[in-house]
């Protein structure tokens, strides 16, 4: 277990965890907010994926592609907010988990039919290649740009809700939405915007993401958990609980990933290891979101008083 | 003559086997007993999530545990179903017990997330399985012996049994929710608050009926594992809650036949879709038989904007006494 | 010489920057309508939750019957005979009075764990349900579902939720709110037909219910008790007046 290797998984974590940031910092707005479980959210990462590709294939650009179906499944998400989400936002929390599943469904099932199981999104040529970081310590080129669109956009955001004057209402609505709509917020049209954003990040991390992930349908579901997981321990209605969240939630998945088995290796029989090795990894995040759960009810940073 | 319908669709369930028999068409029988059995299942989640307004995203994992125990059972020489089942209903009972005691202390998101991750944790347990075959799944050279003269390979013997315990499992759910325990849970749905302030350990009761659903999942967890001759993690994803959680809604959130309608009309809505020809719908598009999914979420969809008392909301609701 | 029904001292709750409970002692003697009044904002109703158990406070002790119930759960201080009833109505909405009222009456009658005899037929439930709501002036209304009552007679139920506890000490927390002058007289009635046997701590708004009913009065301003005694006392106490800016103490 080398230095070298310690620090590349360190890189993948946080590289995972910013993309994870992306999805969740979407749907902790949706749901401090709009006090909305989505649960389809997962689904609007899995279009924006597609979307890429196709738009990839089509203009023959990596950059283009990407660029384009940010905007794309933004109006996928708004789409959706208008026709069938908003008619949620009054109902009950099961109600919303069992649309928003139903959604699930019906976008994968739409997915398939359109375009077929999944798709190849290669990363761009120039990127594919390794970058030397340190003396001997190569790492994917690729994988340093999604660390550096991540991070731009963790910063973007801070931007946007700390600094513009429509942050501040997003914040506003985050910790007190009845204030909000007698302050005369256009509420409809704030939380349509809202949305539209929380799917053209979801398209970012889609479309960065493929290249490694593979693009296929389902892929929502699995990474839509680990979303969850990281607003509940970040808190709900935070982006700063968001961004905590995520990079936590990416080190450890990864990095548990990456060691557990060895660690366990060194500590228990090699059969035992090699089976339990890979679950006691897998489940690592719960029993970090149990943890905070115990410590902190609320999450991390809650946004609500 | 309201009373008098759940008989009679009773006998009707009764008649089903032997007039399948007599046209040919057995595969009607083991398809019933499917539908069956996820009415069981998802019985057992109405009384958490329709009596008692728990969302539980867990639940597929206490269904998995007792198809699992009943299919370890088999798998090690104690095939005898009078052992296996009951301990199915044991250990998933006990695992309810447990991920209650911890998933009860919070409150609404927290506490479906928890629920999630619980069934989660115990998924990536069974893949890890290696001996009971991981995430290949596990096949069973037999079904359990029932004994008493009745041989469970015979599809239709199968049926019946299965019948049976779903007339017991609905049944008894029936005098639950009448009795003393029933009342205090649905109390506790309507205002947990106020049953503290008039002396009820909410906390208690909410875990007695998290465990007793949890047990009744595992018993139709080892039907299913019977059913299948296979099990495999893939019953334990919390899609697969999902979907109980959409037959629930589907049949009716707290009705005493929600669990039996929803099944039947989820799983009705499916077989129909995947086995008969729509003409008009084929000549639209000729591959839609491979996307059922999609028109049950849509059903799904339409049930839970436009008529979320479900299948039992159509009929009028069930008299309160 | 009569253990002090109930015994506050050094109770002690902030919420963040906000001290809501400031060192409160308060007694409740056996048999005594002790008054809870104070200006809006003071804290009466955190200071209920805090002696009912629903909120835990920070610092402090609360004794009833000789009993440190400090730590212990809502739930156990109703069966020793601690009940309350809620400012905002909340009661069992889609049940009828008769079902609302027997849940209480049941929760001290034997245990719920019963999955089996329908709760329907214990008659011996109903027949105290039905004594509580005539007590309440309920009677008319007894299958009624609880929802349809009107404003009023919501707020009767409510009392008599926590009536049928069967308490010792019943928690009123302004149980005559949104009333009119028939109601409120027929609350005023109800409260001191319970002197007997039941002793009260009321909070309420209403000067005149609390100079007809109480024996004692105490005064909560900003979170601490500014003053205790006989309602003669405190309708003079320079202090109070002060608090209240004049307007609510009778003249």
């Amino acid at each position: 277990m080398s230095l070298t290797l310690i620090l590349e998984q360190s890189l993948n974590g946080l590289q995972f965890g910013l993309m994870l940031f992306l999805l969740a910092a979407g749907l902790t707005l949706v749901f401090g907010i709009m006090d909305m479980i989505n649960l389809a959210h997962g689904s609007l990462y899995m279009v924006g994926a597609f979307l890429a590709a196709t738009l990839v294939q089509a203009t023959g650009s990596f950059t283009l592609g990407v660029l384009l179906a940010i905007p794309a499944t933004a109006v996928v998400g708004m789409a959706l907010e208008i026709t069938v989400l908003r008619t949620l936002y009054e109902r009950d929390h099961l109600s919303q988990v069992l649309a928003t599943f139903a959604l699930i469904l019906i976008i994968n099932e739409l997915v398939r039919m359109i375009w077929g199981s999944d798709m190849p999104l290669p990363g761009p040529q120039a990127l594919s290649g390794p970058v030397l970081l340190l003396p001997g310590m190569p790492y994917s080129a690729y994988r340093l740009l999604i660390i550096g669109v991540g991070l731009a956009v963790a910063v973007l955001l801070y931007f946007v809700v700390a600094k513009t004057r429509v942050g501040m209402l997003v914040r506003a609505g985050a910790s007190n939405r009845e204030m909000a709509l007698a302050m005369g917020v256009n509420i409809k049209l704030l939380f349509t915007l809202v949305f539209g954003f929380g799917a053209a990040l979801c398209a970012v991390a889609g479309a960065m993401l493929a290249p490694i992930f593979a693009v296929q349908v389902g892929m929502g579901e699995n990474i839509l958990i680990l979303a969850f997981v990281v607003i509940v321990i970040g808190g709900i209605g935070s982006i700063r609980g968001a961004l905590v969240g995520s990079i936590l939630v990416g080190m450890v998945d990864t990095m548990g990933r990456a060691f557990m088995p060895a660690i366990l290796r060194e500590i228990l029989t090699p059969a035992f290891a090699s089976a339990a090795g890979p679950a006691i990894a897998s489940i690592l995040i719960y029993v970090l979101m149990a943890a905070v759960l115990f410590w902190r009810p609320q999450g991390l940073f809650p946004a609500r008083g | 003559m309201r009373r008098a319908a759940p008989y009679f669709v009773l006998l009707l369930a009764i008649a089903l086997p032997l007039v399948m028999r007599s046209l040919d068409q057995v595969y009607y029988v083991t398809m019933a007993s499917r539908i069956l059995i996820y009415a069981l299942a998802a019985t057992s989640l109405n009384l958490v999530l329709g009596y008692g307004g728990m969302i539980s995203f867990g639940h597929a994992a206490f269904v998995g545990a007792g198809a699992y125990t009943a299919s370890v059972m088999i798998v090690e020489g104690v095939p005898s179903a009078w052992i296996a089942w009951p301990l199915a209903m044991a250990v998933s009972g006990l695992l309810a017990l447990v991920v209650g005691a911890i998933s009860l202390r919070t409150r609404g998101v927290y506490f479906i997330m928890i629920t999630l991750a619980f069934a989660q944790m115990i998924y990536y347990l069974t893949i890890s399985m290696k001996a009971y075959g991981g995430d290949e799944g596990l096949t069973l050279t037999q079904r359990s012996d029932a004994g008493l003269g009745l041989d469970l390979k015979d599809d239709i013997t199968f049926y019946y049994v299965v019948l049976a315990l779903l007339a017991l499992t609905v049944f008894f759910l029936s005098r639950l929710v009448n009795a003393r325990f029933g009342r205090v849970i649905e109390a506790i749905r309507e205002n947990e608050a106020r049953m503290e302030a008039i002396g009820y350990p909410a906390f208690r009761f909410k875990l007695t009926a998290f465990a007793i659903a949890g047990a009744l999942g595992g018993l139709a967890g080892a039907l299913l594992a019977n059913q299948n001759s296979y099990v495999n993690p893939g019953i334990l994803h919390w899609t697969e809650s999902g979907k109980l959680m959409i037959m629930v809604i589907l049949g009716g959130v707290g009705h005493l036949y929600g669990g039996v309608f929803g099944a039947v009309g989820l799983l009705g809505l499916e077989e129909l879709l995947a086995n008969h020809k729509i003409g008009w719908l084929a000549a639209l598009y000729p591959n839609y038989q491979q996307h059922s999914l999609l028109a049950v979420g849509v059903v799904m969809l339409l049930v839970v904007l436009y008529a979320p008392q479900g299948i039992a909301g159509l009929f009028k609701r069930r008299e309160r006494k | 010489m009569s253990t002090r029904l109930l015994e506050i001292e050094g109770l002690q709750k902030r919420f963040g920057g906000i001290v809501a409970t400031d060192r409160v002692a308060l007694t409740v003697e056996q048999g005594e309508i002790h008054a809870l009044i104070g200006p809006n904002g003071a804290g009466k109703t955190t200071l209920i939750a805090q002696i009912s158990g629903s909120l835990a406070p920070d610092a402090g002790r609360i004794a009833f019957l000789g009993e440190d119930v400090t730590v212990l759960p809502q739930y156990a201080r109703v069966s020793r005979g601690l009940a309350r009833s809620y400012q905002i109505t909340s009661i069992f909405k889609r049940f009828s009075v008769a079902q609302n009222l027997s849940l209480a009456v049941q929760a001290r009658s034997g245990s719920s764990f019963r999955f089996w005899r329908p709760v329907a037929g214990e008659t011996a439930l109903v027949d105290e349900a039905r004594a509580i709501a005539i007590q309440v002036g309920l009677a008319e209304r007894f299958d009624a579902i609880a929802g349809s009552l009107a404003h009023a007679e919501q707020r009767n139920l409510e009392v008599g939720l926590a009536l049928a506890t069967n308490p010792k000490l019943l928690l009123l927390d302004e149980p005559m709110a949104g009333m009119g002058p028939d109601e409120s007289r027929r609350m005023i009635d109800l409260i001191s037909r319970l002197r007997e046997k039941v002793s009260v701590l009321l909070v309420e708004h209403d000067m005149d219910a609390v100079f007809r009913l109480a024996d004692r009065i105490s005064v909560l301003v900003n979170g601490s008790i500014v003053a205790t005694g006989a309602p003669d006392e405190i309708r003079n106490n320079a202090e109070v007046k002060r608090a209240y800016l004049g307007d609510e103490v009778a003249a």
